[in-house]
């Protein structure tokens, strides 16, 4: 039974990594239709930025804090920045959106290379989040896990409450159901999409801050998640985020149950199976807008 | 009729001219040259495929490796278990497997016929099965691309992950021997170098005559329009598929004939950053265009050699420049520049008046 309550955490944990990448894609993908391979690379950002301001704040609990918001703002500048040189002009390309961020994430993962070196570095956890807390006889859960899955949490809720309540979030959903009705009533979708795009690349500066608490700090560390994330938005769904959310726990779950019975390279293989055998069923993935549109 | 059309002497000659270009190159060339530009071929074979599905179907594949490494890691199981002779396992598993006796879907592959045929077929395969799945149920575009890279990602764990009988993240390496020659001796180098250059012209041939086919037409509508195809009762999917499949059959016979090539096959080969760079090749080159990604291949794999042995960090800035350059403003590719100063010539004299009316535009207007 502890062994089951074990693997269901790890699998939740798994789910609030991927949710916390998703949730930018998600933003991203839905209004403009953009693919941006360099969201790996705002994670890195993201990470970067923390272990820079720990050179300055020493306390490791501090910096941990200072660097939420400051992560936010550099990766989403970064994020603002190529949607104005590059991503406006490809709107009606979305494919061609994919390889030019491509190739704008290699160069950003050479510049990591050539400003903080080649091998990966460390930041230091500040100490409540070392340890674990204990649940019953001999189940214990890293307080670092905790502390992502309440990121989250707070990330979706205030996500959501921006979307539904505020006048930008209403405006990203008008642009999101219909584009061109949106831009017929005034709303300036130029500027809504930059809004979005800086809001989506900052959750993964965010992101990027919550994996310096997982691992090691490197160049390549955006390329292997963004392809989970990836799965987890097409399978989600486009323009909803409740979509992405349940998915981004269900394989996670998948994940964590199949790698205890088997291996973690089978696990991927089958959730990857897993996958499309989903989208025979749902081909437009758990949740999409209804639209008049030939599907 | 006796007149050749110019179209097909334009072809007669440039086959030609390939043919002396290629049978010229080891003369030119020193040893270690040649090898390198049979590993580029190898590139350009893999490229002929991406355009066809590419830039001609608008099926973006990013996961060409997983076809390039079925066919590699089919030859190269066939080359160790002939080097390692009848009876005996190749020298890497009893080091990392310590197995007893040769896994049994290894075991077929020391057959020839059925090695070679499934470096072509195994790819086909897959590619049939996935493309089949996805492209019936509508599923397309973006979430394609994310599909196919996600099974260039699945493809890489699984192959480290049974090292035993994979050889893990090393590979299969060491191949000594390719159907009795020794691949030391530079003449059998030479030889497969030649083989690698014809399958290239021969591959180049077909998918010409497949583009100017009736099918050719309808894989650009389908890019153009689906649901119009499907409107005209035929099925996208089928169109869609065809495409698909021959584009991974030609990756897997590259990726066998990059074997005894280069001697060795590894995930870091095939997996997520080398299948995208095989796009580039194809976007720097020219997707729709029939030879655009055989010379955008070439270039790249040769630039990419050539500029990081001498500056390795600049190297990923220049690649990734040229990458986003390309595709943002120059998305027909290096093919197209010839085309644009063309038009450029054009409207820069006035332009010779037309022989004939273009009467449907009248009719249209009417």
């Amino acid at each position: 039974m502890t062994v089951i309550l074990g693997q269901l955490f790890t699998g939740v944990s798994i789910g609030a990594v991927l949710l916390l990448i998703a949730l930018g894609l998600a933003l991203t993908f839905g209004q403009m239709n953009v693919i941006n391979m360099a969201h790996g690379e705002f994670i890195m950002a993201g990470a970067y930025t923390t272990y820079v301001l720990q050179q300055t704040i020493t306390d490791a609990g501090l910096s941990l804090l200072v660097a939420l918001p400051v992560a936010f703002a550099v990766a989403g500048a970064m994020g603002v920045l190529l949607e104005w040189a590059l991503i406006r002009r490809l709107y009606t390309r979305p494919l061609d959106t994919l390889l030019v961020t491509w190739g704008v994430s290699l160069m950003l993962q050479q510049l990591a290379r050539d400003v903080f070196g080649a091998p990966n570095v460390q930041t230091k956890a500040p100490d409540l989040l070392t340890e674990s807390t204990s649940l019953g006889a001999d189940l214990s859960i890293a307080n670092s896990r905790l502390f992502i899955l309440g990121l989250v949490v707070l990330a979706v809720a205030a996500l959501t409450a921006a979307l539904k309540f505020t006048p930008l979030g209403r405006r990203i959903r008008a642009v999101v159901q219909n584009r061109d009705l949106a831009a017929v009533s005034g709303i300036p979708t130029g500027r809504v999409d930059r809004l979005t795009f800086f809001i989506g690349s900052g959750l993964a500066g965010v992101a990027g801050v919550a994996l310096t608490l997982l691992g090691p700090i490197g160049p390549t560390m955006g390329t292997n998640i963004i392809i989970d994330a990836f799965l987890v938005v097409v399978v989600g769904g486009i323009g909803q985020l409740k979509g992405s959310v349940i998915v981004a726990f269900v394989l996670g779950m998948l994940q964590a149950m199949v790698e205890y019975l088997t291996t973690l390279s089978v696990a991927k293989v089958i959730v990857f199976v897993a996958i499309v055998a989903f989208l025979q069923w749902r081909p437009q993935g758990l949740f999409t807008l209804r639209t008049r549109s030939l599907a | 009729m006796n007149a050749v059309s110019p179209r097909v002497r334009a072809w007669v000659g440039f086959g030609l001219g390939a043919v002396v270009l290629f049978a010229a190159a080891p003369a030119l060339l020193t040893d270690f040259r040649l090898s390198l530009l049979a590993k580029y071929l190898c590139f350009a074979i893999v490229a002929v495929g991406i355009g066809l599905a590419w830039g001609r179907g608008g099926l973006l594949t990013l996961g060409q490796g997983v076809f390039f490494g079925l066919g590699g890691y089919a030859m190269a199981m066939h080359l160790k278990l002939a080097d390692a002779g009848e009876g005996n396992m190749p020298d890497f598993m009893e080091l990392y497997g310590q197995l007893d006796e040769l896994p049994a879907w290894w075991a077929p592959f020391a057959d020839p016929v059925f090695a070679l045929a499934a470096t072509v077929l195994l790819p086909m395969l897959v590619a049939f099965g996935l493309g089949s799945l996805v492209f019936r149920r509508r599923v397309r575009g973006a979430y394609f691309a994310i599909l196919s890279q996600a099974l260039a990602a699945a493809m890489v764990i699984l192959l480290i992950g049974q090292q035993g009988t994979t050889g893990g993240t090393n590979g299969l390496t060491d191949i000594e021997g390719f159907f009795g020659y020794d691949l030391d001796d530079p003449v059998n180098q030479r030889m497969v170098y030649f083989i690698i250059a014809g399958v290239l012209l021969a591959l180049l041939a077909l998918t010409r005559q497949l583009m100017h086919s009736r099918y050719g037409e309808l894989l650009v509508a389908v890019r153009d329009s689906e649901n119009r195809v499907r409107f005209l009762g035929y099925n996208p999917a089928n169109v869609k598929l065809v495409a698909y499949v021959v584009a991974a059959g030609m990756a897997g016979l590259a990726g066998a004939l990059f074997v005894p090539a280069v001697g060795i096959i590894s995930p870091a080969l095939i997996g997520i950053v080398p299948s995208i760079e095989f796009v580039i090749g194809v976007a720097v080159g020219g997707r729709a265009a029939l030879l655009g990604p055989v010379l955008g291949a070439v270039a790249v794999a040769w630039a990419k050699t050539a500029l990081s042995e001498r500056f390795p960090g600049t190297w990923t800035y220049l690649q990734g420049a040229m990458f986003v350059l390309v595709v943002a403003f120059l998305p027909g590719g290096l093919a197209s520049l010839w085309g644009m100063v063309k038009r450029r010539r054009e409207t820069a004299t006035p332009p010779a008046p037309q022989a004939e009316a273009p009467v449907l535009v009248k009719e249209a207007a009417a």
